[in-house]
């Protein structure tokens, strides 16, 4: 399938807020006060179809709330949310064939029962046809190696095999568009790496338009061209993952063991961050190379060991908000 | 509105589902169906819980047996008497337990979130949470009732005219379906009140305890409660008394009686509507 750039945005969203009346006791006194919370303030994005989008922001900025109004689980409280044509909210039963939802705290498989049985489960309740539903689950047993997990209680697997297994079972009707909340949290490299390599098998052959919440900056930079930054409930940041580093000034560390301890080292185009015995720490824009940096060193002191740390997805996200 | 008509795409025929109801049996079926798949997972324990039930619903009515061994009637009713009431009551609360009887555990999906799950399948979230953690298990409950129903029927009294005949089965339904909605009303009552199925549990496990005793035994005030404020008077009192040949505590037109399928059907639209209700406020929780 191929992406036609003039198509009709797959989601498309308008002005949506989401208010939550919350209560909570005043200190002191029994009464309790109500306030609202702005958990999501007024966001307008367009996907689409076949990108692969990855929304990012600190712990309660929103995400899952944006996620919940575009699956139809939570009914926006202002502006205005369309998903392959269909108002989320109100027509939530007939939004579900065309979507796929992975929750990665969250398993949709049943505890005690083979991993196939789920997936039966799905095949009825979507009403897959039988050829499709073969063709389907055999890519997904083969891409994500379920082959010999079918038949173990969904109980006995690991938190890897799962959070696979939820994948699988979330593309078995041929979803337009997927959506992801975490769906790497708690894995292992491995495991990490099986996932990601999957969604991007899948968005390449099938066309499907994904849009992923993640903490890890690696899920980002692997499989989405587009990063969408949301913060207190607003969008800050809407665009690729290097204007990302260029508006949050985020920068890269050089880590540099010296052969001796020395004194804080000066060299043009970083900037010494601290020093901890013959170890120093130093700061460099995250679009400059690193190594000019590490041949200017190399010719005035004897170097033992390098590395450059990447910066977290957070600092640059913090640094975003602070300069706002 | 107008914008809404011009957003509504035309359905193709895959598309197009059955009607909500047929829709909401479907899905109902498919959730049991697992569910009946994970408890015999672990067999031992369901034939142990399934025996256990039956043995604490039944000391149930030893306990009224006893009482009546040192009395002749209670609040003018015989042991028989009694037992049509209770039958009729264990019946229709066990059919309506068996299959709505999992509403209570709304509150624990709203707490913990698990409910989106359910939301985002293509089926009425209504009938998932009906059959949710369905248990075989409560059969015992309906099967006691039915039995002391059995046993009670040719003792009490009752002249088995073709209207009393056909009165019988309709009451166990409207029953059943009066305790159902009460069921998915409480249920609903959670999406706002975290915690709300002790108060739920006190109407339906409650009430179907008070119907099983005659109506005399209760305040004037309870009575009319149960009659007119959650309708449960309606679910054996009247029309088992109008069979017994009995009159109402309350003095009420004859025609009241038979009015329980109209008010069956009065109480289901209106927890349905308090379901929706509940539904469009759900507020989901964390991440």
């Amino acid at each position: 399938m191929t992406v036609n750039g003039s198509a009709e945005p797959v989601i498309a969203v308008e002005g949506v807020e989401k208010v939550f009346d919350v209560r909570r006791k005043a200190a002191g006194t029994l009464r309790r006060e109500r306030h609202q919370v702005r958990a999501v303030d007024g966001i307008s994005f367009t996907v689409p179809p076949g990108e692969m989008v990855g929304y990012i922001g600190p712990n309660g900025a929103g995400k899952s709330t944006t996620i919940k109004m575009l699956t139809g689980i939570l009914t926006p409280s202002g502006g205005r949310v369309r998903v392959a044509g269909i108002d989320p909210s109100r027509d939530r039963t007939r939004l579900a064939r065309r979507i796929g939802v992975v929750f990665g705290q969250r398993t949709t498989l049943w505890w005690d029962l083979p991993l196939r049985d789920s997936y039966q489960l799905v095949r009825r309740m979507y009403r897959i046809e039988d050829a499709r539903y073969a063709r389907n689950l055999d890519a997904c047993v083969d891409l994500l190696d379920l082959g010999p997990l079918l038949d173990v209680p969904v109980r006995q697997l690991s938190l890897g095999q799962r959070m696979r297994g939820d994948i699988a079972a979330a593309l078995l009707h041929d979803p337009d568009v997927l959506y992801l909340d975490e769906p790497t949290i708690g894995l292992d490299v491995i495991s990490k790496a099986k996932v990601r390599d999957f969604l991007r098998t899948v968005n390449a052959e099938r066309g499907t338009t994904v849009l992923l919440t993640t903490h890890d900056l690696t899920d980002i930079e692997t499989l989405c061209s587009r990063v969408m930054v949301i913060d207190h409930g607003r969008l800050m940041y809407d665009g690729g993952l290097d204007g990302l580093h260029a508006v949050g000034e985020s920068e890269r560390t050089l880590v540099v063991d010296f052969a001796a301890e020395l004194p804080p080292v000066q060299v043009p185009g970083a900037r010494w961050v601290r020093s901890e015995g013959p170890r120093q720490w130093l700061a460099f824009p995250a679009g400059d190379s690193a190594a000019p940096l590490v041949t200017a060193l190399a010719a005035s002191h004897p170097l033992v060991d390098l590395s450059v740390r990447e910066p977290a997805i957070e600092d640059v996200i913090a640094r975003m908000y602070g300069a706002a | 509105m107008a914008e809404a008509a011009a957003q509504a795409e035309p359905r193709t025929p895959a598309e197009r589902t059955p009607g909500t109801l047929a829709e909401s049996v479907r899905a109902y079926r498919l959730v049991v169906g697992m569910w009946m798949r994970s408890t015999t997972v672990y067999r031992a324990s369901f034939v142990m819980t399934a025996a256990g039930n039956f043995a604490a619903t039944a000391l149930d009515f030893v306990t009224i047996m006893l009482m009546f061994s040192h009395i002749h009637a209670l609040g003018g009713f015989t042991l028989s008497e009694v037992a049509f009431l209770y039958g009729t009551a264990s019946t229709s609360f066990g059919l309506a337990d068996l299959l709505m009887g999992s509403m209570d555990r709304l509150g624990e999906r709203v707490r913990d979130g698990t409910l989106d799950t359910l939301m985002l399948r293509p089926a009425p979230v209504l009938a998932q949470v009906a059959a949710d953690r369905f248990a075989l298990r409560r059969l015992g409950r309906l099967v006691q009732g039915l039995l002391v129903l059995g046993w009670s029927l040719p003792r009490a009294g009752v002249d088995w005219t073709p209207v009393n005949l056909a009165l019988l089965p309709l009451t166990l339904l409207v029953g059943a379906a009066i305790f159902g909605a009460v069921f998915v009303a409480g249920g609903a009552f959670q999406f706002w009140a975290g915690d709300a199925a002790q108060l739920q549990n006190s109407v339906t496990y409650g009430g179907a305890t008070l119907l099983q005793y005659p109506p005399a035994l209760f305040s004037r005030e309870l009575v009319r409660g149960v009659t007119f404020v959650v309708p449960l008077a309606f679910v054996n009192w009247l029309p088992a008394l109008h069979m017994m040949g009995r009159p109402d505590p309350l003095g009420l037109p004859g025609w009241v009686d038979f009015a329980g399928a109209p008010v069956a059907a009065a109480c289901c639209a209106l927890s349905w509507l308090v379901w929706r209700a509940g539904v469009r406020s759900y507020r989901s929780t964390g991440s």
